[in-house]
């Protein structure tokens, strides 16, 4: 983590350079990043942690569900001083921090290890209900799941569960980029909305529209952002 | 009297009461025996309905935010049937507060409903990951010491119930072995609910014979310091030569001889009772006697002398 003499502030402008770093290509196209402006808006304008509270019991929490493709999740921390540049450059080495899917126990500011679907979302119900516990009732949990990751049955019995238990606490963001080789006929948010969680589609690229449908109001329910990437 | 499943009950009600980051989760098994604990702490008794792959992930998502939670179903759908998530979201998280798991049902207490409700691998699968203590106890009076144990720690914790039990608890310290018993021929580890059997089958016999409660991790300093011959006889309640690894990682500098005896691997397709089945694996008194005397090369002019069988 970064102290007060190399504080330096990033901007969503600077996370090309920051991926350089890790992919080695100066022209890296941040489109081809469904998550980039997801993580980016949730950790600049949503979540309540940063690394002076990262290790606090009272925080928000992002559960990072899609492991694969971390790159932009680690530019975001870097960006927001959880890791340092220098640990972007070693990225995939075998004594870097930082692995093609994160783990928590290396990674400052990863909150989950992932890699292998649809994990994310049911460590998030476990984790709001022990919030719910602990009385830490203003602590809320953001978790990032694919629509392709949704194939895995285990997110049901989440979906199922959370939205039954009304575990208002819990997000769970869909970055729909229409990855899921059967689809989701009527669009995957149905599949939440049949279990009582408030939902919303967005444009997955606009961070005002994000930024509002992760604030969205949803007293006594779970909350479901299904963020649209259209692919090239 | 009171099962070691009423007993992890009523001691957990209790333990409910007085640690606050202590919480049940549930999967319809056993909910009923919860309900007056639920009716006190609502937030901290939770039931998942019949989803397993959740209530391990929601015990070790509960771990992430700082409580202790304890996960219990029958041992094949919290072990066998999410054992990925046992792998990744307990192991692989780390969570802060761990983990307990507790299962009822063992290898073939529900003798009756076939292989689907019976997990004699269990044990051999938990050992394929690090960091796990592995209780088997014998009775219900040593279940509930090892329970309050685990609730009060902060590791990985998975505590096997079983609705067979021995007539009287023996395990006189709270980790490792118990020497129930020195001789000079061989040593024979008895683990868990076993025990009577194992007791009734070596009377008479020149062995020490040890008591395990705990089998992970495995008290390699109890084995060794009571040795007198290096021949070793494992008697598990679960699948066949579980911890001969361990007894050949013990003796490692010996030249030496271990039999393991358990659970068979194959499928025996049978019902009835639990003791019908512990006599088709050859747990019962009279097998594993005919089994340790051909074993260690003893005569056994014993009572009680079965032709031997095979294991399955």
């Amino acid at each position: 983590m970064n102290n007060a003499s190399t504080l330096r502030r990033y901007s969503y402008a600077d996370l090309p350079s920051l991926i350089a770093l890790m992919t080695g290509d100066e022209k890296h196209d941040l489109a081809s990043m469904s998550t980039l402006d997801v993580i980016w808006a949730l950790y600049d304008r949503v979540l309540r942690v940063s690394p002076s509270t990262a290790g606090s019991e009272s925080r928000d929490r992002f559960y990072l569900s899609k492991g694969h493709g971390p790159m932009a999740y680690y530019a975001v921390l870097a960006a927001k001083g959880f890791i340092m540049p220098d640990d972007l450059a070693r990225y995939g080495r075998f004594d870097s921090l930082l692995g093609q899917h994160p783990d928590r126990n290396l990674v400052p500011g990863a909150e989950i290890s992932s890699g292998s679907l649809g994990h994310g979302l049911p460590l998030a119900v476990g984790t709001a209900l022990g919030l719910r516990a602990m009385g830490l009732t203003s602590d809320r949990v953001f978790v990032l799941t694919g629509d392709g990751e949704l194939d895995e049955g285990s997110g049901h019995e989440a979906i199922a569960f959370g939205g039954r238990a009304g575990i208002d606490s819990l997000h769970c963001v869909v970055v729909d980029n229409s990855s899921a080789s059967l689809g989701w006929p009527g669009g995957i948010e149905t599949r939440f909305a049949a279990e009582d969680w408030s939902t919303v589609r967005v444009d997955g690229r606009d961070h005002d529209a994000l930024e509002a449908a992760f604030t969205l109001p949803h007293p006594g329910r779970p909350h479901a952002v299904i963020a649209v990437i259209n692919r090239a | 009297m009171e099962n070691m499943r009423e007993r992890f009950a009523r001691v957990t009600t209790g333990l409910l009461d007085s640690d606050a980051r202590l919480a049940v989760v549930l999967a319809d098994i056993s909910a009923d025996l919860f309900d007056a604990a639920k009716a006190r702490h609502p937030d901290r008794v939770v039931n998942l309905g019949i989803r397993e792959q959740l209530l391990i992930s929601v015990a070790g998502g509960m771990s992430l935010a700082g409580i202790r939670p304890i996960a219990h179903t029958f041992a094949s759908f919290l072990i066998e049937r999410p054992f990925e998530q046992i792998k990744l979201d307990l192991n692989h998280q780390a969570g802060s507060a761990g983990a307990i798991l507790v299962s009822s049902g063992a290898s073939f207490d529900y003798s009756s409903s076939g292989r689907t409700h019976q997990s004699p691998g269990d044990v051999a699968l938990l050992g394929t990951l690090p960091g796990w203590t592995v209780h088997i106890p014998g009775h219900a009076d040593e279940a509930e010491p090892l329970l309050r144990a685990a609730a009060a720690g902060d590791g990985l914790v998975y505590l096997r119930l079983s609705a067979l039990a021995n007539s009287a608890p023996l395990a006189r310290r709270s980790d490792g072995f118990t020497v129930l018993r020195r001789g000079n021929q061989a040593t024979i580890l008895a683990v868990g609910p076993l025990a009577d059997a194992v007791i009734a089958a070596t009377a008479g016999m020149d062995v020490t014979v040890l008591y395990a409660p705990t089998i992970r991790p495995f008290d390699r300093q109890t084995l060794r310091a009571t040795l007198s011959a290096p021949v070793v006889v494992l008697a598990e309640p679960y699948l066949t030569g579980t911890s001969v690894p361990e007894v050949a990682l013990t003796l490692a500098d010996l030249p030496h001889r271990v039999l393991g005896l358990g659970v068979g691997r194959e499928e025996l397709r049978h019902y009835g009772t639990p003791e019908q089945h512990q006599a088709a694996h050859g747990l019962d008194a009279a097998s594993l006697r005919n089994q340790i005397a051909g074993f260690i090369g003893i005569e056994d002019s014993g009572r009680g002398r079965v032709p031997a069988r095979s294991l399955a």
